[in-house]
């Protein structure tokens, strides 16, 4: 029987097979570092006397804590600063490879992999945060990890693991103008559930995949972990390749044709069986907006908030619990509902191609009167081709704010936070209670329905708005 | 890692599914370099609220938690299972787990007892009628009692004899040094590296 992509990378990393109660020992290509979740990893390295293993394989930068304004300046929050100093000293100590606040590749842990090339097809990838799953856009087994095995990965480049089950995320058909990549994951969570995806590894799959850029992809990966999945992938293609081709980190010369011989025979064989299928009609999906306290919490923007009457008891009160903390009433439209802040931003959708998407809505109108907008790019790279571009006027001139690169208001642990009780559209990826900064609330949106948005003051797409073009739709 | 064979003790009842990481942590707590002194963050919002289970006694001495379905969802951050473990719980009781919390729970020392809904459903009605009622948790049985009920739960095998045996992952990897080597030795020269 033939083999999913998911167990062909898993395959090609088996550095021992598991014996008794051990399970397989996988190597690990590329492990990603940031300041949160790897100060405690360097300290038991330390304690233990051990060093990285593999510096070569390893790479870190600053994105969590950093202040999206006044980047170079010292960062005013004495907690933050310290637990970025001690990345710093950490990676200076172990021989790590880091990319600062001020560089010119910083910016988010999951927008740098790919952007240096670091980030390819067939290789396992991990990074003490359940986001790594983006980089299975690439067909690379990309997943998220705790400090423990951030330290295990450190000491030995390998983990001890299960192998993962799988899931084809069957994709038919084609996604209509003003239809993202992020309504489609929205779509799978919502069908799916935030356990849904427990255990195993997605695959995105069929015609509107294979239609979709390296950036909608990342999208659509980056999210997996919301449905329950330990990881999401994609097989690579042309798209990819192309993708790659020229990246600072990519293979040259001779290497290069050697791996992309290698990457093309990355895929699932046609004989292969998944654990599970699910299937979605791309041609169906409409804009996705989420109304309550889970990712899995959504609906298309045109219907309204759920009523709790007559759902089984679980349901109903998991659904009040929702409303109470949203302040939302059963019924009300998706689209009446008014929003204080809008977050074009995140590790989710703050590539290039999602603030051109967004500048394309905004250009002409203006952000709505007592409405903020941040624009967050994932990384400086993007912020710099954005200004290459002038992306950066048309979001000043429409009266949004232009900031560096980080993670932002996707967390409640830098300077961008929501004051209780303040409501948002965000394009990051958790609409947990206070994630956006204690008594937020937030709504999980597309880019382009974040536009909309910030333009008319309440959920909205662009075909809301009058004289717009889309072109990058 | 301290062994862990069997644990017994209060019984905190959390009737909520899809408790996430963040609110287990909230992101502002995670700005700590050190390993410990976590459990002021411990479902840090929920505990503003007076009528919150922890700040109800008997139950804010628990160590057993007996929360809803998919608990530990969401972010990676290890975090969460030391500000558990730092407030005082030993053991997690659901009927599933967010995959990376289960993963971190079994490193740092937390057991994460895997059992049907049914039973958490069970385990709650028992606790409320009797509050305070201590659970025995017992690792190489795979059972927990309480009072007079029994109920089985599940947990990797892997994490089980680490438990129990109280090993540390890098040392039983590290016994594999000679195949990571080889295996190093082996691995396609196109692939990328960070230098």
């Amino acid at each position: 029987m033939g083999r999913t992509l998911a167990e062909k990378v898993w395959d090609q990393h088996v550095v021992r097979h598991g014996e008794g109660q051990e399970p397989d020992l996988l190597y690990i290509d590329l492990h990603l570092v940031h300041e949160v979740t790897s100060p405690q990893a360097f300290d038991g390295l330390r304690l233990a006397g051990r060093p990285v293993r593999r510096p070569d394989l390893t790479i870190a930068t600053e994105d969590h804590n950093v202040p999206t304004l006044d980047i170079l300046a010292p960062i005013a929050d004495e907690v933050s600063r310290t637990q970025v100093e001690t990345l710093r000293r950490n990676v200076e100590e172990f021989g790590v490879k880091l990319y600062p606040m001020g560089d010119a590749n910083q910016g988010i842990v999951h927008m740098i992999g790919p952007e240096l090339g670091l980030t390819q097809p067939g290789t396992t990838v991990v990074c003490g945060d359940s986001h790594t799953s983006t980089h299975g856009a690439f067909g690379a087994l990309a997943f998220g990890i705790g400090t423990s095995e951030v330290e295990h990965v450190m000491a030995t480049q390998t983990l001890p693991l299960r192998p993962f089950k799988t899931m084809a995320i069957e994709i038919s058909g084609r996604l209509r103008p003003g239809v993202t990549s992020k309504d489609v994951i929205l779509a799978v969570i919502a069908q799916i559930g935030t356990g849904g995806g427990a255990g195993y590894v997605l695959e995105y799959r069929g015609e509107a995949v294979r239609e979709m850029s390296m950036e909608a992809r990342m999208t659509m990966c980056n999210m997996s972990i919301e449905a329950g999945g330990r990881a999401g992938m994609v097989a690579p293609d042309d798209t990819t390749i192309e993708y790659l081709m020229g990246r600072p980190h990519a293979p040259q010369g001779e290497l290069w044709d050697e791996a992309v011989a290698a990457w093309r025979e990355l895929r699932t064989d046609d004989d292969a069986e998944f654990d599970k299928v699910v299937h979605i009609d791309a041609d169906a999906l409409t804009p996705f907006v989420t109304w309550g306290t889970n990712p899995g919490q959504g609906l298309p923007l045109s219907e309204a908030v759920p009523d709790p009457e007559g759902m089984s008891d679980d349901d109903a009160a998991a659904v009040r619990k929702a409303l109470a903390y949203m302040a939302l009433e059963p019924g009300t439209k998706l689209r009446d509902i008014a929003v204080d802040v809008v977050f074009l931003g995140s590790c989710t959708n703050a590539r290039i191609e999602d603030l051109r998407a967004a500048a394309d809505v905004l250009k002409g109108h203006h952000v709505a009167d007592d409405v903020q907008m941040l624009v967050v790019p994932g990384s400086m790279k993007v912020k710099a081709q954005a200004e290459a571009e002038g992306l950066d006027a048309v979001f000043t001139e429409a009266g949004a704010e232009w900031r560096s690169a980080g993670c932002s208001m996707c967390l409640g642990m830098n300077p961008d936070q929501l004051a209780p009780g303040q409501r948002c559209a965000s394009t990051s990826n958790r609409n947990f209670e206070g994630r956006q900064g204690k008594g937020g609330r937030t709504h999980l949106v597309s880019p382009l329905v974040a536009a909309a948005t910030a333009v008319r003051g309440t959920l909205s797409s662009p075909e809301d708005l009058t004289h717009t073009t889309l072109t990058f739709a | 890692m301290d062994a862990f064979t069997t644990h017994t003790g209060i019984a905190t009842p959390l009737r909520v599914s899809n408790v996430d990481t963040d609110q287990i942590i909230p992101a502002v707590y995670l700005k700590r370099v050190t390993r410990t002194g976590f459990e002021d963050g411990l479902f840090a919002s929920w505990r503003a609220d007076p009528g919150f289970v922890l700040n109800t006694e008997p139950y804010s001495r628990g160590s057993v938690l007996v929360a809803g379905s998919d608990f530990g969802t969401g972010s990676s951050r290890e975090h969460a299972v030391w500000a558990l473990m730092d407030y005082g719980f030993r053991v997690v009781i659901s009927s599933r787990f967010g995959e990376i919390f289960k993963g971190n729970s079994s490193k740092a020392g937390l057991l994460a007892a895997t059992v049907e809904q049914s039973d958490v459903e069970l385990l709650w009605k028992k606790i409320e009628e009797r509050p305070g009622l201590e659970l025995t948790v017992d690792l190489e049985a795979l059972t927990i009692t309480a009072d007079d009920l029994v109920v089985r739960f599940t947990v990797d095998d892997y994490a089980r004899w680490r438990l129990l045996e109280g090993l540390d992952d890098v040392d039983i990897t590290l016994r594999s040094a000679d195949a990571i080597e080889a295996y190093e030795a082996r691995r396609p020269a196109h692939k990328p590296t960070t230098v």
